[in-house]
């Protein structure tokens, strides 16, 4: 009996909110999560008193609790929640999957919601004065926010493998082109091109304001049941084909500076255990939703899961790469966190799972899988959906 | 003396001996009394042995850059007032897989204003200064040519 739960469980159900990257929306977290929940259950068809299983990030303003009452939830019989932020997205999805798949619940839904469109919501502006945690070996010197901590991974990849900024410029300037067509996306209608790219503003030497992300309020679930069952509800099922964490050796979260080989991120180490539980290779896949809170977290991701050899990542991006319509490997089809809405990456799941339905606002043609990964340089989590 | 920066806590039995070390002018390194391997950042375990004792080990304060960021605002006030300012990794002499995360300063005054980014590059040898923030002495990085 095999030990994987390769395409037992299935996304059959998805939901969110308006996604605001200006201005920000009225409704607390809360009640986004439940929106957004609510949605995908009837997305679903199903009913909230058939949901009993639940996982979701550890930093929820609000937890199982509070969303179970709110919605009417059934009698839950299984809770988890997963860890380290911009890491955690594909892994509460993967909670859910490997619940449903071995009988601890039947119906799961995983979701985020946050807050950070305001200003004043930068989680680096509100650092407690005194450190006791790794951050005590950066902040002092000046590495204040997470764009300071991967500058540093960036410059040396530059260095090491001889990228140049027009080079990493394609990351972003793709993502927008996806953006752009899609009307939900915050930057629809704002081109970006080469020139504008070299002339933005310095945020951490080699970054720029457009290798940053957005930040957005908004909420994302997904409803997750077993494929047996899938196939008796109305959305076309998309399959948890494969699903994977990654916590390296002597990783330190954001500034892994201090281990022997710093740009070899969490991306290998999921990749390793996503691809030995599945039936395909990188070469299969037809397109990959990667986690994308600065540009230079794609080119490490392909190199980490395998789409190109190590320092070769920026190189994938060239001639239309991570294009639609004319890359080898399509990525961040809706425009991702640099052009979509930052919402630590489930709007990442969430494109996925249209991909796989036939309804992206960039659908690759007869796409039949899709990568989705949360962030690289954090402990992370990996999806090889199918459909 | 500036004020209103992000300082660690001094009061952590793993990692205060660096803080202490720094405090009396030395750049000392979390050392395993039992089989004598290095390690950055402190931590209670040695990873390589186990064992839970440990040692601070006094480095010559030589280093070169490993990798380099130039920060800009939006930063908190305290930091603001000192952007761009540069930042680098420095992987020590005695061991290149001991880095420590420091300021780049130059001038009579060892501020970051006397550091032209465009001089910085990968591989300049530099060697460790010591800076009073409140109550807590960091470390900070310098070289001739910023002199």
């Amino acid at each position: 009996m095999s030990r994987t739960i390769q395409d037992q469980a299935a996304i059959v159900g998805i939901g969110q909110t308006e996604l605001s990257s200006k201005g920000g929306l009225e409704e607390d977290e809360l009640t986004l999560a439940c929106l957004a929940i609510s949605n995908a259950i009837d997305d679903a068809g199903l009913s909230p008193a058939d949901v009993d299983g639940l996982a979701l990030f550890d930093m929820e303003a609000k937890r199982e609790v509070e969303v179970a009452r709110n919605l009417g939830l059934g009698e839950i019989t299984f809770f988890a929640e997963v860890g380290y932020g911009g890491g955690a997205a594909c892994g509460t999805v993967g909670h859910a999957a490997m619940a449903v798949a071995s009988g601890q619940c039947d119906v799961a839904v995983a979701w985020r919601a946050r807050k950070r469109a305001a200003k004043s919501t930068r989680v680096w502006s509100q650092a407690p004065k005194r450190l006791d945690d790794s951050d005590q070996w950066t902040r002092p010197a000046g590495l204040l926010r997470p764009v300071d901590e991967i500058a540093m991974l960036t410059r040396r990849y530059m260095h090491e493998y001889g990228v140049t900024r027009e080079q990493l410029a394609n990351v972003a300037l793709t993502l927008r082109r996806h953006a752009n067509r899609n009307p939900s996306a915050a930057m629809y209608e704002k081109t970006l091109d080469l020139e504008q790219y070299l002339s933005a503003r310095w945020i951490s030497e080699p970054l720029c304001l457009f290798d940053n992300c957005l930040e957005s309020d908004g909420a994302l679930a997904v409803v997750i049941t077993s494929a047996e069952r899938a196939r008796d509800l109305p959305r076309k099922p998309v399959y948890i084909h494969a699903y994977a964490q990654g916590l390296p050796q002597q990783h330190q979260i954001m500034s892994n500076y201090f281990c022997e080989d710093p740009l070899r991120g969490p991306s290998h180490v999921a990749a390793r255990r996503l691809w030995a539980n599945s039936e395909l290779a990188p070469k299969d896949v037809s397109c990959a939703q990667i986690y994308d809170a600065f540009s230079p977290l794609i080119p490490l991701s392909l190199e980490g899961y395998g789409f190109c050899e190590r320092g070769e990542g920026v190189a994938f991006t060239e001639d239309g790469g991570i294009e639609w319509n004319r890359g080898r490997l399509p990525v961040n089809t809706s425009g991702g966190s640099l052009s979509e809405a930052y919402v630590h990456g489930f709007n990442h799941v969430i494109e996925g799972v249209r991909q796989m339905r036939g309804e992206s606002p960039c659908q690759v043609e007869d796409a039949s899988s899709c990568l989705v990964t949360s962030g690289e340089c954090v402990p992370t989590s990996a999806l090889l959906l199918r459909n | 003396m500036e004020s209103g920066w992000i300082l660690p806590d001094l009061s952590n039995e793993a990692t205060r001996g660096f803080w202490d070390g720094c405090a009396e002018g030395e750049l000392r390194i979390q050392t395993c009394s039992a089989c004598g391997a290095m390690r950055m950042p402190p931590r209670p375990m040695c990873p390589q042995c186990r064992s839970v004792s440990y040692e601070w080990t006094r480095m010559s304060g030589e280093g070169r850059i490993w990798s380099f960021v130039v920060a800009h605002p939006p930063l908190l006030p305290a930091y603001a007032e000192l952007a761009p300012y540069p930042v680098a990794t420095i992987e020590l002499v005695e061991d290149p897989m001991i880095r420590i995360v420091g300021g780049l300063v130059g001038g009579p005054d060892l501020v970051p204003s006397a550091v032209d980014p465009s001089t910085i590059e990968i591989g300049d040898p530099v060697h460790v200064v010591f800076a009073q923030v409140e109550d807590v002495t960091i470390p900070r990085w310098t070289s001739a040519k910023w002199a």
